[in-house]
């Protein structure tokens, strides 16, 4: 009997990122099935936002290979774009339009299908349809995180990177964004890749865990396995026993993230 | 509608959202005009070089339009710190695409901006020649795509918001104060002379002077010869260096 080849939604080869003489990503290697959901965790400044720069064709590697449901990064970057969807840590809106003017710009960038229909529902599925023409830079925190996770599931795209999607989200919204991101999942297959610092979402979505510390990886597994690893009984407990209680040092201009980090310990 | 067409009428939508800016590039063009024309315009009448107002508006009209488009170009850098840039970098889209919607939004808004300044000169009191307007309009387009682009090659080549002012002040005012917008460029001491051969902005504002009626000092073939040869150099660079950017 012929195995049937399972295809990687992500396959990381050695992938390495110096900036002179810092390493922020030393020579990691993992992979992520398709249909899968990845977490990517570590503590600031571990190295995580780097390696998904290189993964979404942001940034060039230093060294190594990154291949995304079979297209080399380096060398097919337009079909790797149009197999990812993005919501990045930072914002990444234009303040000066308004929250439709944002998400038309989006479907038109990647040609989506019936586009005004698919904003309306997204739009309507974070709340936002009522608030459709104000511009986004009198939005909240929230609201902009909202509008953002809306447009990168706009395009319903193979694999969707979330970046610390849920910071600055109450318990509700992260709620209500992570069953519909389970259900894209469940449903479309979609390969979800993510990051956070809240330990109980990755214990609860996550089928397989990565944890990276000053851009090596330390750990990985699933939940359970990370858990009996380090003979804890949360995830949380796991990774503190993993990457140590030193708290770390962090680039000024994102001191926002900083003190979310604090308040939560 | 397309990548190309969505980057321009961004661009568009967010220079007629901003008051101020409006405002601004509509205040200090007008100081110009006032302060030197009548300022100078006696001064020179009385040198035998004629009307002073109709020398100095295409300059001013030039000045406006240099001012906006590297703006527009420059915008890049608070793009990328303000992060839409990535939304439009991780697109399935090509990188000159992306390039060309926003020079061409950028040289539209540099347009619309002299066509205003040409209608407050006349105001003024400056009396253009109307027959050779459509090709004073092609100097226009020439002089909003020349540094939209180069802008841009600037700004992507620059990572952070420092080197803004630095910009401003080392390469927009020396092109500007440098380009024969307020003064002839015949008499002039002969280093002055030859630094100006080599402001891209002399010809076109030697073009359009030329085609608004008065004298130019080089010929409108060759003020366009230049500045064609110019811009499209420069749009090819800025192509090139926004298409390795990395954030």
């Amino acid at each position: 009997m012929q195995a049937i080849p399972i295809t990687l939604a992500i396959d990381v080869l050695n992938l390495s990122k110096k900036y002179g003489d810092v390493v922020a990503v030393d020579n990691i290697s993992f992979k992520v099935k398709q249909g899968s959901v990845f977490a990517f965790l570590g503590p600031n400044g571990a190295g995580k936002s780097t390696t998904i720069k290189m993964l979404t064709t942001l940034l060039v590697p230093t060294n190594g290979t990154v291949t995304l449901n079979g297209f080399d990064v380096a060398k097919k970057s337009n079909e790797v774009r149009k197999n990812f969807g993005i919501v990045f840590q930072d914002p990444s809106l234009d303040d000066d339009l308004t929250a439709y003017e944002n998400m038309e710009l989006h479907g038109v960038l990647y040609k989506v299908d019936n586009m005004k229909e698919r904003i309306e529902q997204l739009l309507t599925f974070v709340e936002l349809w009522d608030r459709k023409n104000s511009p986004v830079k009198t939005f909240s925190g929230g609201m902009k995180r909202r509008l953002e996770i809306a447009r990168g599931l706009m395009h319903h795209p193979k694999i969707l990177f979330l970046d610390e999607p849920t910071l600055g989200l109450d318990p509700q919204t992260r709620n209500h964004i992570w069953n519909y991101i389970s259900k894209m999942n469940r449903e479309d297959g979609t390969t979800i890749f993510f990051t956070t610092h809240y330990m109980e979402e990755a214990e609860k979505v996550a089928d397989e865990i990565v944890i990276i510390d000053q851009g090596k990886i330390i750990a990985q597994g699933t939940s359970t396995e990370l858990k009996a690893k380090t003979k804890t009984n949360s995830l949380e407990d796991a990774f503190i026993d993993l990457t140590g209680h030193d708290i770390r040092p962090e680039e000024a201009p994102k001191n926002a993230r900083m003190r979310a980090w604090h308040g939560r310990r | 509608m397309n990548t190309i067409t969505i980057l321009w009428l961004r661009q568009l939508k967010k220079y007629f959202r901003s008051r101020s800016r409006l405002i601004g590039s509509i205040g200090q063009p007008l100081l110009f005009l006032i302060a030197l024309g009548f300022g100078f315009g006696p001064t020179f009448q009385a040198a035998g070089e004629g009307n002073y107002m109709n020398f100095l508006a295409p300059g001013i009209i030039a000045m406006s339009i240099l001012f906006t488009a590297m703006f527009s170009g420059i915008e890049i850098i608070w793009d990328r710190q303000f992060g839409f840039l990535k939304e439009t970098l991780v697109a399935p889209v090509s990188r000159y695409e992306i390039m060309i919607g926003r020079t061409l939004g950028g040289a539209t808004i540099a347009l619309c901006q002299g066509t205003i300044v040409f209608f407050i000169a006349m105001l003024v009191g400056f009396t253009p020649n109307l027959v050779m307007l459509p090709f004073a309009f092609v100097f226009a387009l020439l002089i909003s795509l020349f540094f939209t682009a180069f802008g841009t090659a600037i700004a992507s080549a620059l990572d952070d918001m420092q080197g803004f002012q630095l910009i401003m002040n080392f390469l927009i005012m020396p092109i500007f104060f440098l380009s024969g917008a307020l003064f002839p460029l015949k008499d002039l001491p002969e280093v002055i002379y030859y630094i100006t051969l080599i402001d891209p902005l002399t010809y076109g504002v030697d073009g359009l002077r030329g085609t608004l009626g008065a004298v130019t000092q080089f010929g409108l073939l060759t003020d366009f010869t230049v500045l064609g040869i110019a811009t499209v150099i420069t749009l090819a660079v800025g192509s090139y260096l926004f298409s390795r950017i990395q954030v």
